[in-house]
């Protein structure tokens, strides 16, 4: 039966979409989870899915044009169909989708799935607890039998199937595994060797192995009652300047450690995996959290949210603006982990490729200028995080040290504080924190 | 045990069965007088007379409805074509009488025929003498298609031909008459039809391979054993209607890995149909593809040299079995 293709939720945020492409023309067939179309969101360009097979009978919105959530933008069903009755209906009422129990389609949360279920996207909607699965992945993992787990991004996983009822029976997480056939596919020696203990190893091994951490999702966190004080402070405070009362705080960092350090770690790595000085910022930072719990907080107006990891948002300068990837538990990896994630998140961010829980839900933001020459400056808080930090570059600065004028790298950092959260003192012992990390990198170690 | 050519071993299931049932007869272009193209009916006609072994005019279609009739009539005909791409002149009398007359009676006739002859590829006997026409008749219900590679399987699988009810399409190989092997001694030594035989057990990969392609294959395993260390279990159907599904499942269940070697083209070939039924009963336990070696897609070349290229040999075998095993 022919039915309307409704403009779904590709972001946390969005309200409306705009097609940036149609992959698929009139009268193309099509399959479940291939790509229909990409459409531009408030965030990122997305790539619209098809949950079940079909055939594309009639594009309602061209490319360019914008539709509000659960507006028809297609119709699909069996070439040939008769789909006159669909279009007149579309054309009264605007393309909305029927309100069958007066609901209102764009407030849904969920993507609008018509009677037929035509709807996935490859988005993953933010998780605001940490361990549940993603949309995406209970999708993907609800087609395969059980036990049998695949990677939920684009990219298929090939597995021979004797591979795979393999590690079906013996518990193996196929993620785990490389595969040594054609394509990267997963046969039955791979399987054989992950049993008798060691994995295959890819053969592009480099110096900077690492175990992945087993980090899902966004920080777990705990709200607790705000007290009458904090009411009151954040009430007034709010009256004063504004929706964030945000004061900002500066501290002056020497760098020398920090940049012998880096020295010291990319002279046994090579060129694509050396680590920058915004990696061991972010780590620091990221360590710096965790002993500061109200800086790694945020203000939910009847009670003060903690988050238990810290999950820090780095800004990216992309062509149309500014987006913030955020690296995940970044307290709980290393430099070689976090270094290898910010440049994938950054490449992706600059292709517009971010998927929307890859750029919202940080705890805390960092925001770097140093490279583009900028000394000191305030960065705006991305609410509802409790604070940011805007990082200055490091200069050659003549200081006394013991009596003495010796030459050394001072660094900038001024954090944007949220007031009903953060009080002076609080954010001054997080720098304080953030700054030993730095002028003393073994701290980190700890 | 004697050790008897293929060529003997048929001789040897024909006199015996001859002997054994008065119904029996063979009938054939140079089956007589001459004893046989290939001297696969030496001695009988002195033996037995011309009653029981009779020469005919080069009338296929003729001499294959006289079978027809005789088989439909309570005898037990054995006809044999020169090879068996003559047989494409008598197949209206294969396909729509000998296959079709049981059904269409409704169980009044049954049509006890064996035609036999030679099929496939010989030497440099070109494009319209190379025909391998065994899936051809296997497309076809109510007809057996039985394809031997050794002389034990072509005396035991001639003599259950000539003993069973239905008309059997027995196919041997020109160039395969002289290949020697072990026959059980005795006149009851007979081998069912529809029975599947490992002609060398192993343990990684599985080679399907009739007729020809059994002593190329098991060369093949030699070669994947010695130079690689990989164990080849190679199965020979030997009957390919009814097909032993069974036995290749099992071995595929045990190896993972699946290689078809046949003589005909690949296109709608026998081993196609087990690629299939390989799919359907033992999907789960492929660690691979199916790969299958079959004679090229273009009419047989006269050419030497290009008759070798065009045919299945160690060589290509090996190359299958290393890409099924990743090698």
């Amino acid at each position: 039966m022919a039915e309307k293709f409704l403009m779904p939720k590709l972001s946390p945020t969005m309200e409306e979409g705009q097609i940036s492409r149609w992959v698929k023309s009139e009268g193309d067939a099509f399959e479940a989870n291939e790509t229909l179309a990409e459409v531009d969101t408030d965030k990122a360009t997305m790539e619209m899915t098809a949950l079940t097979g079909g055939t594309l009978l009639k594009i309602l919105k061209g490319e360019g044009e914008t539709a509000l959530l659960g507006e028809a933008i297609a119709i699909t069903g069996k070439k040939g169909e008769d789909i006159s009755a669909l279009l007149t209906e579309v054309a009264s009422n605007g393309g909305r989708k029927a309100s069958d129990a007066g609901g209102t389609p764009a407030l849904q949360s969920e993507p609008p799935v018509s009677a037929g279920g035509q709807i996935a996207t490859t988005a993953t909607s933010q998780s605001n607890v940490g361990g549940s699965p993603t949309q995406a992945e209970t999708r993907t993992t609800a087609s395969v039998p059980s036990g049998i787990s695949v990677t939920p991004t684009n990219g298929r996983m090939i597995v021979s199937p004797i591979a795979a009822r393999m590690a079906a029976d013996n518990g193996i997480d196929l993620r785990n595994v490389s595969g040594s056939g054609p394509n990267g596919r997963i046969i039955k020696r791979d399987i054989e060797e992950a049993l008798s203990g060691g994995t295959r190893t890819p053969s592009s091994a480099t110096a900077n192995q690492f175990t992945p951490s087993t980090i899902v999702g966004a920080s777990a966190f705990s709200d607790e009652p705000t007290s009458k004080m904090r009411q009151v402070i954040a009430g007034r405070l709010a009256e004063s300047i504004g929706p964030i009362p945000t004061f900002y705080l500066t501290v002056e960092i020497e760098m020398d450690n920090v940049l012998a350090v880096r020295k010291q770690i990319n002279a046994n790595l090579d060129d694509e995996s050396k680590i920058s000085v915004n990696d061991i910022i972010v780590k620091a930072a990221a360590m710096s959290l965790l002993k500061h719990p109200w800086v790694n907080a945020s203000y939910q107006d009847k009670t003060v949210r903690f988050y238990e990891q810290a999950d820090i948002g780095v800004a990216v300068a992309i062509d149309e603006g500014l987006i913030t990837p955020v690296v995940r538990g970044a307290n709980l990896k290393g430099l070689a982990e976090i270094s290898a994630e910010i440049k994938d998140l950054a490449t992706k961010a600059k292709a517009k490729k971010l998927q929307p829980d890859e750029y919202t839900g940080a705890t805390f933001s960092i925001s770097n200028l140093g490279m583009m020459g900028i000394k000191e400056f305030t960065a705006i808080i991305n609410p509802p995080e409790a604070a940011i930090i805007a990082v200055g570059g490091a200069i050659q600065t003549p200081v006394v040290r013991e009596g003495q004028i010796v030459i050394r790298n001072l660094m900038h950092v001024t954090m944007s504080c949220d007031h009903r959260v953060v009080d002076g003192a609080t954010g001054a012992k997080f720098l304080q924190s953030f700054k030993q990390m730095l002028e003393q990198p073994a701290m980190m170690l700890l | 045990m004697a050790t008897l050519t293929i060529r003997d071993a048929l001789n040897q299931a024909l006199r015996e069965e001859i002997i054994r049932d008065d119904n029996v007869f063979v009938m054939g272009e140079e089956v007589a007088e001459y004893d046989g193209a290939y001297k696969v009916t030496r001695g009988l006609w002195k033996e037995f007379g011309d009653k029981r072994i009779i020469d005919t005019p080069i009338t296929e279609l003729g001499f294959a409805a006289v079978g027809v009739g005789a088989a439909m009539a309570g005898l037990r005909p054995v006809i044999e074509f020169m090879t068996w791409n003559f047989s494409v002149l008598a197949s209206d009398q294969i396909i729509n009488h000998a296959a079709k007359m049981f059904y269409m009676s409704g169980g009044q006739f049954k049509v006890p025929v064996v035609f036999r002859g030679p099929n496939g590829s010989a030497f440099q006997v070109s494009s319209q003498h190379s025909h391998s026409l065994e899936a051809m008749y296997a497309n076809f219900p109510g007809l057996k298609v039985v394809q031997p590679s050794t002389a034990a399987d072509a005396k035991g699988l001639l003599k259950s031909s000539i003993r069973d009810d239905n008309p059997v399409i027995f196919m041997e190989q020109e160039r395969m008459y002289g290949l020697k092997g072990e026959v059980p001694d005795g006149d009851d030594f007979t081998i069912p039809l529809g029975v599947a035989d490992i002609k060398r057990e192993g343990t990684d990969c599985t080679i399907v391979a009739r007729s020809m392609t059994v002593p190329i294959a098991l060369q093949a395993a030699e070669k994947m054993q010695a130079e690689f260390d990989v164990s080849v279990e190679v199965v020979d159907p030997r009957t390919i209607k009814p097909l032993d599904i069974e036995t290749i499942v099992n071995s595929v269940k045990k190896t993972n890995r699946l290689v078809i070697a046949e003589e005909s083209h690949s296109f709608a070939s026998v081993g196609a149909e087990i690629a299939y039924q390989i799919m359907d009963g033992a999907f789960d336990h492929l660690d691979a593809p199916i790969k299958r070696i079959s004679t090229v897609e273009a009419p047989m070349p006269y050419a030497k040299n290009l008759e070798t290229l065009a045919l299945p040999d160690v060589d290509k075998i090996v190359a299958a079995v290393k890409e099924v095993c990743y090698l």
